[in-house]
C-alpha cells in the first residue's frame, strides 16, 4: 500500500496555492431571492445539466412544495424564509481583503491556535494570495495516484457530465427525495458537493478530503454529497474543517449518500464548526444536515463527527444495514456552548441478518446551550440475531445548560440483543481543584476533562484530525467557566 | 519555609479556623492530628487556595512570599503540594498523562520549557520503582477504580514526580493496610531532605511510626491548643482527644 498521505500532500501545499478544480467555474452572478420552479430551472440550466437531472430537480421541488419544516426536534429557533433565500450564486474569486491585517484579529487568534499557517490563514479569510507555484504539479501527483486506482474524486457537477451512469444508478437511492422536508429542498437545488467512487477490491491508498481545509472556505449552502464503495473496497473519507467558518450563509442543509456494496468499507469523518453565533446567542450558521448509509452484505459504515459549531444543529447520520453481517457504527462528539443547541444522533435499521451495530455518543454542553442525543435502533422483523450497543454519555459545566437523551428501540425480532447505556456526568469543583492543586490552571484543566471524556470517539479519528479536533474542543469551551 | 498567623477562615459563613500560628523550617516534619471536625482538612485547603473559603483574618507566607493573591495553581508552582483525603477520578486521562500535564503547565508557569519527553520517561521510571507501582497502573484513568491504597500510592507518586517544597499529607494513611501503609512511608521518608518540608495531617500515631515526626501539633476547634515533640502523639494515642478536650476550655 502506497505510503502517500493527505499529509504528504498538504506538506507539498504549503507554500502553495492549491486549484484543483473541484468546483466548476461558472459565470459569476447570482439570481434573485426566491424559489420556484424557474428557479430550479436555471440553477440546473447554469450548470449545463443534461434533461434527466432537471427532471430529477423538479420533481423534488414539487415533493418539497407539499411538505412542511419538521419541529420535532428539541431546538428553538426563527425558521428560514425560504423565499428570502438566494439560490444560486457564482463562487466569488474576488478577495474580500488585500492583506492580513485587515482580517478580524479574533479570527486570526483562533486560527494562531489551531496551528493553521499563514498562507492558509489568508485563503480561509479571504485574502488575496500571492503565492501561486507549481500548483499544477502537486494536482496532477494527486490525481495520478488515484486514478492508477480506477478511483473517481471529482465534484458532483463534474460528475453528472463524466459519469451519469453511476450519478443517475445511486443518486437519492439512500436518502430518497421524498425523505424529509430539507432533503427535498437540498434535491431540489444544491450548488455543488462532492463525488467518490472506489472501484472494486480497491483500497484507496489516502484518506480522502472533500477538499482538504484550504477549500472549506468557499464550501456551498446546499451540498450534495455521494460516495460509493464497490464490493470489497476500502475508504476513508474526511469532511469539514477544524478552522472557523464565517459563512454568510445562515441556512446550510446538505445531503450525503453512503453506499457500501457487498464486502466494502466507508469511514467518514466529520468535524463540523460554523460559526456558532457570538455569547449572546446572535447569529450562526443553522445546520440542517441528512446523512445516510447503506451496507450490502458484510459491509461496514463508519460515521464518526466532532460537531462544535452552528447556533442550531439537526443532524442525525445513519446506516441501512441491508445485507446479512453488515456492521453500522457512530461515534459522536458533540459540543455546545453559550446559546448553541444540538439535537444530534443515529439511526441504525437493521434488516439483515446478524447485522452489527455500535453507538458511542459523548455530548458536552456549557453556558446556556442545550444538547440532545437522538437515536433510533429499529430491528426488522427478519433480521435474526441482530446486535446494538450504545452507549450515551453527557457531560455538563455549569447550571444553565441542558443535556437530553432520546434513545428509541423498536425490536420485531426476538432474537436481537440491544444494550443501552447512558451516563450524565458533571465537571466538578473537586475535579478543578485537584487540577489547580497539581498546577494545572482551570481552563486547561477543563481541556483535559473533557479530552479525557471524549477520548473514545477521538480515537477513532483519523490521527492528524484527532490532533486538531482536540484543540478545538478546548477552543470551543474556553471561557465557559466562571 | 511557611509561616502561619493568626489565621482566620470560614466556609458559607461558618467559622472553622479561629487563629492558627504555625512556623515551619526547611527539611522538617510537623505532624497536625486532632479529633475530627477540628478543622485539619480546612487548614491544609486554606494553605493550597482553595476558593470555597474565605480567608477572614491573617496571613500564610511561603518562603517570604504572601500567599492570600495567589491562585491554587500558582502557589502549587511555587512548591505547595497537597496529598488529598479524597483523590478524585478523571476518566479517561492516564496518570502519565496527567502527571505530564501537571509537571510542563508548573514548568510554564516558572517560564521554563516542556521537560523533554526522554527525561519525563526517566523520571516516571525512577519514582515509579522507589513506590513500587506497576507500569500498568500509569496507563489507567487516573483514579478511576483505584482502590484506596492505590490512589493514596497515586498521589505520593505524583508527589514524587512533583518535587515540592512543602508537602501537605492529608490522611495519607486512612483506608491503607499495614503494607502499603510502610511503601507509602518509605516513599515519603526517601523524598524528604533538607530543602523542603512535609506536613502530616493523621488522625492517629500508627503513620507517625513510620514518618517521624519533629513536631507534633493538636487542632482542636480550629486552634493549635497545644504543640510537643513526637512524644505528644503517643499521648494522644494513649490518653484520646478527650484529655485534650478536658484541657481546653472554649
Amino acid at each position: 500500500m502506497s505510503k502517500y498521505t493527505e499529509d504528504d500532500l498538504r506538506e507539498e501545499l504549503k507554500t502553495k496555492e492549491y486549484e484543483y478544480g473541484f468546483y466548476t467555474d461558472i459565470a459569476s452572478d447570482t439570481i434573485p431571492v426566491g424559489l420556484n420552479e424557474e428557479v430550479v430551472r436555471t440553477i440546473s440550466k447554469k450548470k449545463g445539466e443534461p434533461d434527466w437531472m432537471t427532471d430529477w430537480r423538479l420533481e423534488a421541488f414539487k415533493i418539497w412544495q407539499g411538505m412542511t419544516e419538521p419541529d420535532w426536534a428539541n431546538v428553538n429557533y426563527t425558521k428560514p424564509d425560504f423565499q428570502a433565500i438566494s439560490y444560486y450564486s457564482a463562487p466569488n474569486n474576488k478577495p474580500k481583503y488585500n492583506s492580513l491585517d485587515e482580517v478580524d484579529p479574533e479570527l486570526l487568534a483562533t486560527f494562531e491556535k489551531l496551528g493553521i499557517s499563514l498562507d492558509e490563514q489568508k485563503k480561509l479569510s479571504g485574502v488575496a494570495m500571492d503565492v501561486v507555484v507549481d500548483s499544477v504539479s502537486v494536482a496532477t501527483t494527486f490525481k495520478k495516484t488515484l486514478s492508477e486506482k480506477g478511483i473517481i474524486f471529482c465534484s458532483i457537477s463534474e460528475a453528472i457530465q463524466e459519469h451519469p451512469e453511476l450519478v443517475k444508478k445511486y443518486i437519492g437511492s439512500v436518502v430518497p427525495r421524498t425523505d424529509n422536508f430539507y432533503a427535498a429542498l437540498n434535491s431540489a437545488v444544491f450548488s455543488d458537493g462532492s463525488f467518490c467512487y472506489i472501484p472494486k477490491g480497491v483500497r484507496c491508498p489516502m484518506e480522502l478530503s472533500t477538499y482538504f481545509r484550504i477549500n472549506q472556505a468557499g464550501t456551498g449552502q446546499f451540498e450534495r454529497t455521494l460516495v460509493i464503495a464497490d464490493q470489497e473496497s476500502y475508504v476513508s473519507y474526511l469532511e469539514g474543517c477544524t478552522a472557523p467558518s464565517r459563512d454568510e450563509n445562515q441556512l446550510h442543509a446538505a445531503v450525503v449518500e453512503l453506499i457500501a456494496l457487498d464486502d466494502a468499507e466507508i469511514k467518514y469523518s466529520t468535524v463540523q464548526n460554523w460559526f456558532p453565533g457570538n455569547a449572546a446567542g446572535q447569529g450562526g450558521v443553522f445546520n440542517f444536515v441528512t446523512k445516510r448509509g447503506l451496507c450490502e452484505k458484510r459491509a461496514k459504515i463508519s460515521w464518526t463527527q466532532v460537531e462544535t459549531g452552528s447556533a442550531v444543529t439537526w443532524k442525525y447520520p445513519s446506516c441501512i444495514l441491508k445485507g446479512d453481517y453488515s456492521v453500522g457504527e457512530f461515534y459522536s462528539i458533540a459540543v455546545t456552548n453559550n446559546f448553541q443547541q444540538a439535537d444530534t444522533g443515529t439511526k441504525m435499521i437493521h434488516l439483515g441478518k446478524h447485522t452489527k451495530s455500535t453507538i458511542i455518543s459523548k455530548g458536552i454542553s456549557a453556558g446556556k446551550s442545550q444538547n440532545s442525543y437522538r437515536g433510533l435502533v429499529q430491528i426488522s422483523s427478519r433480521a435474526d440475531h441482530a446486535r446494538n450497543f450504545s452507549q450515551c454519555d453527557s457531560l455538563l459545566m455549569g447550571n444553565e445548560c441542558g443535556a437530553h437523551t432520546f434513545p428509541y428501540i423498536e425490536a420485531k425480532n426476538n432474537s436481537a440483543k440491544i444494550e443501552h447505556e447512558a451516563t450524565t456526568s458533571k465537571i466538578g469543583e473537586d475535579q478543578i481543584f485537584y487540577c489547580n492543586q497539581r498546577g494545572i490552571a482551570t481552563e486547561k484543566a477543563i481541556a483535559l476533562i473533557v479530552n479525557g471524556f471524549s477520548k473514545e470517539v477521538l480515537n477513532k479519528l483519523p490521527m492528524e484530525f484527532a490532533v486538531e479536533a482536540q484543540k478545538l474542543l478546548e477552543i470551543s469551551l474556553e471561557g465557559s467557566v466562571g | 519555609m511557611l509561616k502561619i498567623k493568626d489565621l482566620h477562615a470560614s466556609i458559607d459563613e461558618k467559622d472553622i479556623l479561629r487563629g492558627i500560628n504555625l512556623e515551619i523550617k526547611a527539611g522538617e516534619v510537623h505532624a497536625i492530628m486532632g479529633p475530627n471536625g477540628s478543622g485539619k482538612s480546612t487548614l491544609a485547603s486554606v494553605i493550597a487556595g482553595r476558593e470555597d473559603y474565605e480567608v477572614t483574618k491573617g496571613a500564610i507566607e511561603l518562603s517570604g512570599e504572601p500567599l492570600e493573591e495567589l491562585s491554587a495553581e500558582e502557589r502549587a508552582h511555587l512548591g505547595i503540594f497537597l496529598s488529598f483525603q479524597y483523590p478524585v477520578e478523571i476518566p479517561g486521562v492516564s496518570v502519565t498523562n496527567f502527571i505530564k500535564t501537571a509537571i510542563n503547565e508548573s514548568r510554564k508557569g516558572k517560564g521554563l520549557e516542556d521537560m523533554p519527553a526522554n527525561e519525563m520517561l526517566k523520571k516516571i521510571k525512577e519514582k515509579s520503582e522507589l513506590l513500587e507501582i506497576d507500569r500498568k497502573f500509569l496507563s489507567r484513568s487516573l483514579n478511576d477504580g483505584f482502590s484506596g491504597g492505590e490512589k493514596k500510592r497515586n498521589e505520593i507518586f505524583q508527589m514524587a514526580m512533583l518535587e515540592p517544597k512543602l508537602a501537605i499529607l492529608d490522611e495519607t494513611d486512612s483506608g491503607l493496610d499495614i503494607d502499603a501503609m510502610r511503601i507509602v512511608a518509605d516513599g515519603v521518608n526517601t523524598l524528604k531532605n533538607a530543602d523542603n518540608a512535609i506536613v502530616v495531617i493523621t488522625h492517629y500515631q500508627r503513620l507517625l511510626d513510620y514518618i517521624v515526626p519533629d513536631f507534633v501539633h493538636v487542632l482542636y476547634n480550629g486552634r493549635i491548643v497545644k504543640s510537643g515533640g513526637k512524644e505528644l502523639a503517643l499521648e494522644l494515642e494513649a490518653k484520646g482527644y478527650d484529655w485534650i478536650k478536658s484541657d481546653v476550655t472554649v
